[in-house]
């Protein structure tokens, strides 16, 4: 097993996207956070949630992880690469073992990174933006139990979301693909049910991947939430988990 | 073409004037890759689903308040309704609002009133959302564009022609007519220090408003002639009070309360008193009115209450649907799958290496991006047309089968919907070949070409501070504009914005930004190529 992850770190260390992907991962989270908190405006009364919108950058961060993910599978198809790795690692969930714990590393660091970041950005943006206690807003801080699960439950979203992606490249086999299906699997759900009559759409947002996962970010009006926030992002487990063990099983039977 | 036939073309001049079979190569390219065809298909059927789909959830029917017992559904008293409420349409066919309190005349043939407003003040409901509102649940507060006046109206139908002077809450004294059209008169706010006069008449099909401070100088505000008006008309008083966003964001029905002095008619009307109606105030008119009331005065005077408005229907007050609002979400579905083929369709090249044999056979570079691109182009472009008008038929056939209110479209815009989706799916795709032949990879391709138009649908709907708005301004997704129905009116304090269904850009605007982002891919594609080894 160690092998066989020293051989997958090589790979993805020495793959000049895989920098860049985390670079990626971190500057495009940390500002659409930035983005979003410059161009909001907040008048009135209304209940926004300051710990949500300064974690909003996740929204479009998930889509450079969902692409590294499925580059360290699929680009070895793609490439014929697939083919030399096996006759190297024949015991084929030995490797999808040691691409997952390759690959999670290297989204937990990025993640980490990318949502202090968006903290630290918040809490000296947002208050301009007429989010500050002398609108009823407390500032985003750390310290707050809530914002605190909902930043290290924004890690978490974004491991199984990398999880995810790597199960579905593997059953996929196409980059071009895999990336298709899964951010269309991610971005579509939540618009859908923008457009669809109760209870439709309570269930939709319930078992979609990203509105369920990104649950956890929420830490105001909890009640009207349409899952609660473990419970939601227990079910992006639940899809990373299916698409880890078909991605695994398909593996296993297929000719590379 | 016939290059194998003439040996003594020097090497250079291979290939030079064949466009039409490099045309023929990559469409037999894309023709014969299974997944491809597959994938075309299926992007059009999953268009016309989703549509189908989204249209399908739309049920209309709903309580107001508590059902009241032993009455069914739509009958008098019941709260409770199966089926759109009611929506008038205006003479040009537009959906309207019209509801307001009249106290009028029939009038047969040419007259004159005249009338002075000494005050107009107004209440805002409290209610919260979930009830109905009522005059008991009020705060003080005017609506801009809170309206008392002289109206004159071929009949009390609502969406009748009509033709109207008043003074407003917050824009002067106005003379507006058909709903749409509307001429600013003197400044200011009605008080009983500063009352205004106002004036109407006819002279045959010629309506005419004025305005006045003292009754002595009078000043022409605007001129209507309404086509086929009949001999004998309604003309009087009227007060209305529009749904207001000053002091909630969710919106307050209103009501203005006039008084009027000085009443004068000069024509010959039908009947000796004045009769008094509210109008488009019933359980089944779609706009939220907090009733009405007339009390006399002595000296020709009146007190009038009213409620509602007389102006362009709005979503979401109307809650009508429309071609956008259905086959929207399936022309994105159906996008991102015409990204993905479009980018495989010149990266696949590149992976296997492909593209030397191509170029090679093509040396023309630029043939061969501009053959793939207009190939792309077209499939998409027949993708988006087809999946739209088959989508918006069946959508919109189901919508009414639900007793949907479907806002009315004239063929000219239901058309443009139409193919302006095929157009909208057609430029993409042609942008994102651009883009994956200046990178190479399906990977950054297709996740950039998605999150450029995914992203905007759901960032928009998270955060409300506006941010929506502009990435469909500035960013290709602007491209969705061109599907926008709903017609805008500066005459009603609205927030028309992307969440009630109205796009930021004009159609053909949005299609432009569109374009403007594929014609500059397209030339960097275009440059890149010919620099580049392949």
């Amino acid at each position: 097993m160690s092998d066989a992850l020293r051989a997958e770190w090589t790979k993805l260390r020495t793959l000049a996207s895989t920098g860049w992907l985390l670079v990626g991962t971190v500057v495009l989270t940390i500002g659409a956070s930035a983005a979003v908190a410059a161009a909001t405006h907040v008048s009135g009364e209304n209940g926004q949630d300051p710990t949500k919108l300064a974690l909003i950058g996740v929204y479009l961060g998930q889509s450079v992880v969902v692409v590294l993910a499925v580059l360290t599978i699929a680009e070895e198809y793609g490439t014929g690469m697939m083919r030399v790795t096996l006759a190297a690692l024949p015991r084929r969930l030995v490797l999808l073992g040691a691409k997952v714990a390759n690959v999670v590393g290297l989204t937990f660091v990025a993640a980490l990174i990318a949502l202090v970041g968006c903290l630290v950005v918040a809490r000296f943006m947002l208050p301009a933006d007429g989010l500050n206690p002398a609108h009823g807003y407390a500032f985003v801080s750390i310290t707050h139990a809530a914002t605190l699960r909902a930043a290290t439950g924004s890690v978490l979203y974004l491991i199984l979301i990398a999880l995810f992606s790597v199960g579905v490249a593997t059953a996929v086999r196409d980059t071009g693909a895999s990336i298709g299906l899964v951010l269309g699997l991610l971005y579509l759900p939540p618009i859908l049910a923008q457009v669809v009559a109760e209870p439709l759409r309570q269930h939709l947002l319930q078992i979609a991947p990203m509105s369920a996962g990104l649950a956890v970010q929420a830490t105001t009006s909890l009640r009207d939430q349409p899952i609660t926030p473990w419970a939601g992002l227990g079910v992006l487990a639940a899809w990373a988990t299916v698409s880890l063990l078909v991605g695994g099983l398909l593996l296993r039977r297929r000719d590379a | 073409m016939n290059t194998s036939n003439t040996p003594s073309m020097p090497p250079n001049e291979v290939g030079r004037g064949s466009f039409i079979p490099v045309l023929r190569s990559e469409w037999t390219k894309f023709r014969t890759v299974r997944g491809w065809g597959i994938g075309v298909l299926a992007a059009v059927l999953l268009c016309v689903g989703f549509t189908f789909l989204v249209a399908n959830g739309n049920n209309e029917g709903g309580c107001t308040g508590p059902p009241a017992p032993g009455s069914g559904p739509n009958s008098p008293g019941s709260n409770c309704y199966v089926g759109h409420p009611f929506v008038p349409i205006g003479p040009n066919g537009e959906a309207v609002a019209d509801s307001y309190s009249y106290v009028h005349h029939r009038l047969t043939g040419n007259g004159t009133v005249t009338v002075q407003v000494t005050s107009l003040t107004g209440v805002i409901s409290t209610s919260p959302a979930s009830e109905a509102p009522s005059l008991t649940r009020t705060k003080p507060g005017l609506a801009r564009w809170a309206k008392a006046g002289i109206l004159l109206t071929s009949s009390a139908k609502q969406g009748s022609p009509y033709a109207a002077v008043m003074a407003t809450g917050g824009h002067g004294v106005n003379w507006q007519y058909n709903y749409t059209h509307d001429q600013s008169g003197l400044p200011g706010v009605v008080t009983n220090s500063s009352p205004r006069w106002l004036r109407l008449t006819r002279n045959g099909n010629t309506l005419v408003g004025y305005d006045s401070t003292n009754d002595a100088t009078w000043h022409e505000i605007g001129t209507a002639r309404l086509a086929g008006l009949p001999a004998t008309v309604n003309i009087g008083l009227f007060v209305t009070s529009p749904v207001t966003f000053q002091s909630t964001s969710g919106g307050a029905p209103t009501a203005a309360t006039a008084t009027f002095d000085h009443i004068t008619m000069n024509g010959r009307a039908t009947a000796a008193d004045w009769k008094s109606t509210s109008v488009g105030s019933g359980p089944r008119d779609y706009y939220p009115t907090l009733g009405a009331s007339t009390t006399r005065r002595p000296d020709n005077g009146v007190v009038l209450s009213g409620s509602g408005d007389i102006s362009l229907a709005v979503n979401p007050l109307a809650g009508g649907d429309d071609a956008s609002s259905i086959v929207w979400f399936g022309l994105l579905v159906a996008l991102i799958m015409i990204i993905v083929i479009a980018t495989m369709f010149i990266t696949v090249e590149y992976r296997r290496g492909l593209i030397r044999t191509t170029f090679t056979a093509t040396p023309r570079r630029g043939f061969v991006l501009a053959t793939k691109a207009i190939i792309i182009g077209v499939v998409a472009f027949v993708v988006g047309t087809l999946g739209s008008a088959a989508g918006v038929a069946l959508g919109e056939h189901r919508l009414i089968a639900n007793g949907n209110f479907i806002f009315p479209a004239n063929t000219f815009t239901v058309t443009r919907v139409i193919f302006g989706s095929g157009a909208l799916v057609g430029v993409s795709a042609v942008a994102v070949l651009a883009i994956a032949t200046i990178l190479r990879k399906s990977a950054s391709a297709v996740t950039a070409g998605i999150v450029v138009f995914v992203l905007p649908y759901v960032i928009g709907s998270i955060a409300t501070g506006g941010v929506g708005t502009w990435l469909f301004r500035l960013t290709p997704a602007a491209g969705f504009d061109v599907l926008g129905t709903l017609p805008r009116s500066t005459l009603v304090n609205f927030p028309q914005t992307m969440a009630n269904g109205y796009y930021p850009l004009a159609p053909w605007a949005g299609l432009a930004v569109l374009c403007a982002y594929a014609a500059l891919a397209l030339a960097m594609a275009f440059f890149v190529l010919r620099r580049r080894d392949a």
